[in-house]
């Protein structure tokens, strides 16, 4: 069995899912604020573009914040 | 059908594509990067066994979370109710947990890379044989339906035609499973779990909203199905009537434990996630973190079943057009403006897609190791054995794709055959319990237990059920009812077997069998002490929870 860790320091999932959602975030929010009255219609009167878009902006902070304070760790060393 | 397919057609415009094309490049862009770490076939088949127990048990959920069991479990709450909630709170959650405090050292802790090598070691080659061809075909088989499934779904949704949904989603799946093998799988479940959130939340929300809050929701649904639709448990007593079509304890003993336990703690496409974690602990951790989402994701899948009820009346009456699984579909339809609309359709396809990938990985590994690497191709550098892993993969998702064109000629024929694979699991379950726990059972033994098991419940369901031998009344209970009989005879057999065959040399047991030598506890992370971290706090803390759960829907 290999037991060679790969270096995980080269890539870091949080790093992806954080700044997808920060992406996506922005774009719907945006789509929330400039949204048309018939929009508004379809969701009931909720202005389900911008709550979705603040909802993702906090997650992908959520994500970027966390990869901030604890970065990967470097690859362990085979005792 | 083509009527249904103009009836439930989106309007999506260029906003909800670029969110759709946003994420495609990021699925390929994680396989491209994770590709540079994969110089091994461990790597490949289990992510070189380095995940931290977050990304698996996420990536635990998200395997089981297809794009078939959220438009199926949506679908079960328009027909049946809040009594689709079984499937999660009796059904997986007591199994999840089971599988990590009780199963997982076994699996992990003897360093087997699937399911069926567990089998092999254990019991021995002819029932190893047997699991990894019946693994490796139905996966194929599963990915196949899957695909088929979403090809009608885009098709109705956006106007694909069925041949570009099939190519374009194979093709992603292939791509970045090819470069970055199991990781790329596990790292975009992860990611495809939260962009599955991301439209379910919305549509409930703004579903919810429209039928009038809970209070409106329940009076509304209430109304038109009678009120034991909206507890888990009422009409379940033996001999009454419910939609379901079966009992309390068909529903505890054929649903929750047997069906259950022989999905989550034996089908490798779930044990995977587990096996690739970092450590033992984390691998223990991986079902049990998984278990607190899976608690939940009812709140965003058979609610919105119960709201497509109220806002399309229609829905699954004869003639309408639209049945029970185009529950999410209207919903997307009549509720979500562009932006979020966008996001709908991406966590519609990030689901297909993770219910395939999850196929794909576990097929190749199963192949690769259980099949090539044991009875074609032994010994060879582990270089020759990636190599077969990544031209597998190629192979599987083209038989998948192939066979999402057979299934559109044939789809009977598939139902039949799924079914038909359904059976196999519980009494794998049966013989692992009893392998695990028992240090007489012998080869033989878990051989024909797994045979006679699985025989007993094809022959319940297609011959005694289908027939009318026995009457039940609906699919699901005859299902449950099946399920019992593999058990119990896989069970018998496997005993009766074992007690008339030599048993095998205790020295081989080890770390196999309960009691002839603790599993290899392996050297404790640092910082795993904590409460939050500790096996037994989590997994009845899951249990707990689920219970809770039932509390509100049971009066």
């Amino acid at each position: 069995m290999d037991d060679r860790k790969p270096p995980r320091t080269l890539f870091d999932l949080r790093l992806v899912i954080g700044g997808l959602f920060t992406v996506y975030g922005v774009v719907v929010t945006v789509a929330g604020i400039t949204a048309s009255d018939e929009d508004l219609d379809r969701a009931e009167g909720i202005n389900i573009n911008l709550w979705a878009g603040l909802g993702m902006l906090a997650l992908g902070a959520f994500f970027l914040v966390w990869l901030m304070l604890r970065p990967a760790a470097p690859p362990r060393r085979g005792k | 059908m083509q009527a249904l397919a103009e009836g439930l057609r989106l309007h999506v415009n260029g906003l909800d594509y670029a969110i759709l094309g946003l994420y495609f490049a990021v699925v390929l862009g994680i396989g491209w990067a994770v590709r540079r770490s994969v110089r091994t076939s461990t790597d490949f088949f289990l992510s070189g066994r380095s995940l931290p127990a977050w990304v698996t048990g996420l990536a635990f959920v998200a395997a089981n979370l297809g794009a078939t069991e959220i438009l199926g479990m949506a679908a079960n709450g328009a027909q049946y109710g809040v009594p689709t909630v079984h499937w999660y709170w009796i059904g997986a959650i007591p199994a999840m947990v089971f599988l990590g405090l009780v199963m997982m050292p076994f699996y992990y802790g003897s360093e087997v890379r699937s399911v069926p090598e567990f089998l092999l070691r254990r019991f021995g080659p002819s029932s190893h044989l047997l699991s990894s061809v019946i693994f490796a075909v139905a996966s194929v088989l599963i990915a196949g339906v899957n695909l088929y499934a979403m090809a009608i779904v885009l098709r109705a949704l956006l106007g694909w035609p069925q041949w570009v949904a099939v190519v374009v989603a194979g093709f992603f799946v292939l791509v970045y499973i090819t470069l970055g093998g199991l990781t790329s799988a596990v790292y975009n479940e992860v990611l495809q779990f939260f962009v599955i959130l991301a439209a379910m939340v919305p549509l409930t929300v703004v579903g919810l909203r429209r039928a009038g809050g809970w209070g409106g929701l329940r009076d509304a649904v209430a109304a038109r199905r009678g009120d034991d639709f909206l507890t888990a448990w009422g009409g379940t007593g033996v001999g009454h009537a419910n939609p379901l079509g079966a009992n309390w304890l068909t529903i505890t003993l054929g649903l929750g434990f047997v069906l259950s336990f022989g999905y989550w703690t034996t089908n490798f496409a779930e044990v995977q996630r587990a096996l690739s974690a970092k450590d033992l602990s984390a691998a223990r951790r991986t079902p049990l973190i998984a278990a607190f989402p899976k608690t939940l994701i009812p709140l965003v899948v058979v609610v919105p079943g119960l709201i497509a009820l109220v806002v399309e009346p229609t829905l699954g009456a004869a003639g309408s057009g639209l049945d029970y699984n185009d529950a999410i579909p209207v919903l997307m339809r009549d509720l979500l403006p562009n932006g979020v609309l966008g996001l709908a359709v991406t966590g519609l396809l990030a689901a297909f897609m993770a219910g395939m990938a999850a196929n794909v990985s576990s097929f190749n590994t199963v192949f690769t190791s259980d099949i090539w690497a044991t009875y074609l191709r032994r010994g060879r550098a582990d270089a020759h054995y990636l190599a077969t892993g990544r031209v597998v993969t190629v192979l599987g998702v083209l038989a998948g794709m192939g066979t999402a064109f057979v299934a559109s000629s044939f789809s009977n024929i598939m139902n039949y055959l799924q079914t038909l694979f359904s059976f196999f699991n519980v009494p794998l379950f049966c013989v692992f319990v009893i392998g695990m726990f028992w240090r007489r059972a012998t080869a033989a033994g878990g051989f024909w237990g797994l045979l006679s098991g699985t025989v007993a419940a094809m022959v319940h369901y297609f011959w005694l059920y289908r027939r009318g031998i026995v009457s039940i009344p609906s699919d699901q209970g005859a299902n449950f009812v099946s399920a019992i009989v593999a058990f119990a005879v896989g069970a018998v057999v496997t005993v009766a077997v074992s007690l008339g065959t030599e048993p095998k040399p205790a020295a081989s047991l080890a770390g196999l069998v309960h009691g002839v030598r603790p599993p290899a506890a392996g050297v404790p992370a640092d910082g795993d002490g904590v409460w939050y971290r500790r096996p037994a706090l989590l997994g009845w803390g899951a249990v707990v929870l689920a219970a809770a759960c039932y509390v509100p829907f049971s009066f």
